[in-house]
């Protein structure tokens, strides 16, 4: 894999540094840990994440304060289908962190609000959009999407146009819910040929595998 | 919107300049037109719009309010409450969840009331059309007037739009209706 991103040597050194700390702190919680395209990354134990981060934020070695974002990722070949990715920042070493942990659908992860308090929305949003639930949170609800909605949209085995579309309706004089009507099926354009739909594009790669194999 | 009309059926010459001098305004001091012509002119010359930003063609309608394009210049103030305005103008992405907020503002309007649909995602849903969370296009909730073209159409975009608006209100507006 490239590095996009080359950290200078005194940069890197101190990256090193972090990593080797993180090694010897954490070394019965670690699952992984390495520095990817010139950032330090590690995954944790899906148990252990209230631990790790008391200790990332208050240990005088590490000053992660700020937790920047929470993302996830959803792989759905994987047996623990989601990645939830954390992002950390420290002022005061200058450092930046991305910690991960694996986990499946129905585990119930902890929830980082009585370390950073601004992990309530963040997890709000990763519940809203991925379905996944986070314990001890305090109000854990919807936050972007609609009124009532049902599903989660970042996972992959959601529909690309949902379920729902809204309309106004003259005779009830207000905006109703009705399932989604396309006039036009979505179709998947290739950087090739953006006239081909997606049936053709299949016949396009056949023809272009039996003439290289031709 | 016309001085006095005889003028148009008299053919050039002395009797025509009579005329014309009759009109002449300082002298005269009346001239006759109608109504509707009078209050269409009005209506089309202070179209208060609601201001409805909501994604990022609301940055080129902000241009269009300032000072390089001045919509002031056309009697356009952008107001902050749906009893004042005419016009509502679409600035963005029409999401599931604004829709019946937006609905809800028009219907607050006073007639008669215009409504300017901004660039591609309130023309049709554009980029989002196929999104989970998108209105596929505000006419699907309220009539609208004008189309705007454009991702973000520019703030001369709009205001050949609002010209259009200004156009229509004059060709078809009633004083009664």
């Amino acid at each position: 894999m490239p590095s996009y991103y080359i950290p200078s040597e005194k940069k890197s050194q101190q990256q090193e540094e972090l990593l080797a700390a993180l090694q010897a702190k954490f070394a019965d919680s670690l699952v992984e840990s390495a520095i990817v395209s010139g950032e330090v990354a590690i995954t944790i134990k899906k148990e252990s994440v209230l631990a790790v981060f008391k200790e990332l934020r208050d240990n005088a070695k590490f000053l992660f304060k700020q937790l920047m974002d929470i993302v996830a990722i959803d792989y759905p070949e994987r047996d623990e289908r989601f990645e939830v990715v954390y992002l950390l920042l420290s002022l005061d070493n200058n450092l930046r962190l991305r910690v991960k942990i694996n986990i499946a659908e129905e585990f119930i992860v902890d929830s980082l609000s009585s370390i950073y308090s601004n992990s309530d929305w963040l997890e709000r949003e990763v519940y809203d959009m991925f379905g996944i639930y986070f314990g001890e949170h305090k109000d854990l609800r919807r936050i972007l999407t609609d009124f009532g909605f049902e599903g989660s949209p970042l996972r992959k085995d959601f529909p690309l146009s949902g379920f729902v579309e809204v309309e106004f309706n003259e005779e009830l004089q207000r905006v109703v819910y009705k399932p989604v009507e396309l006039n036009q099926a979505y179709r998947e354009f290739t950087s090739e040929n953006p006239w081909m739909g997606e049936a053709q594009v299949d016949t396009f790669n056949y023809l272009n595998k039996k003439a290289k194999a031709d | 919107m016309g001085l006095n009309t005889n003028v148009a059926k008299l053919l050039e010459g002395q009797n025509q300049d009579a005329i014309l001098k009759q009109n002449d305004l300082p002298k005269s001091n009346f001239f006759t037109t109608q109504i509707d012509t009078v209050v269409n002119m009005i209506r089309a010359n202070s179209i208060w719009p609601m201001t409805f930003g909501l994604a990022c063609c609301a940055i080129e309608m902000m241009q269009a309010y300032t000072s390089r394009y001045d919509l002031d210049r056309l009697g356009s103030m952008p107001r902050p409450s749906p009893r004042q305005a005419d016009l509502i103008i679409v600035a963005g992405t029409l999401t599931n969840k604004m829709a019946p907020a937006y609905r809800r503002v028009y219907d607050q309007m006073a007639e008669p009331r215009y409504v300017i649909s901004m660039g591609s995602c309130a023309n049709s849903g554009g980029y989002y059309s196929y999104s989970y969370s998108v209105v596929r296009g505000c006419d699907k909730i309220t009539p609208v007037d004008v189309y705007v073209p454009g991702c973000p159409p520019t703030a001369e975009a709009l205001l050949y739009g609002l010209f259009q608006l200004q156009k229509k209100i004059k060709r078809t507006g009633k004083l009664w209706r």
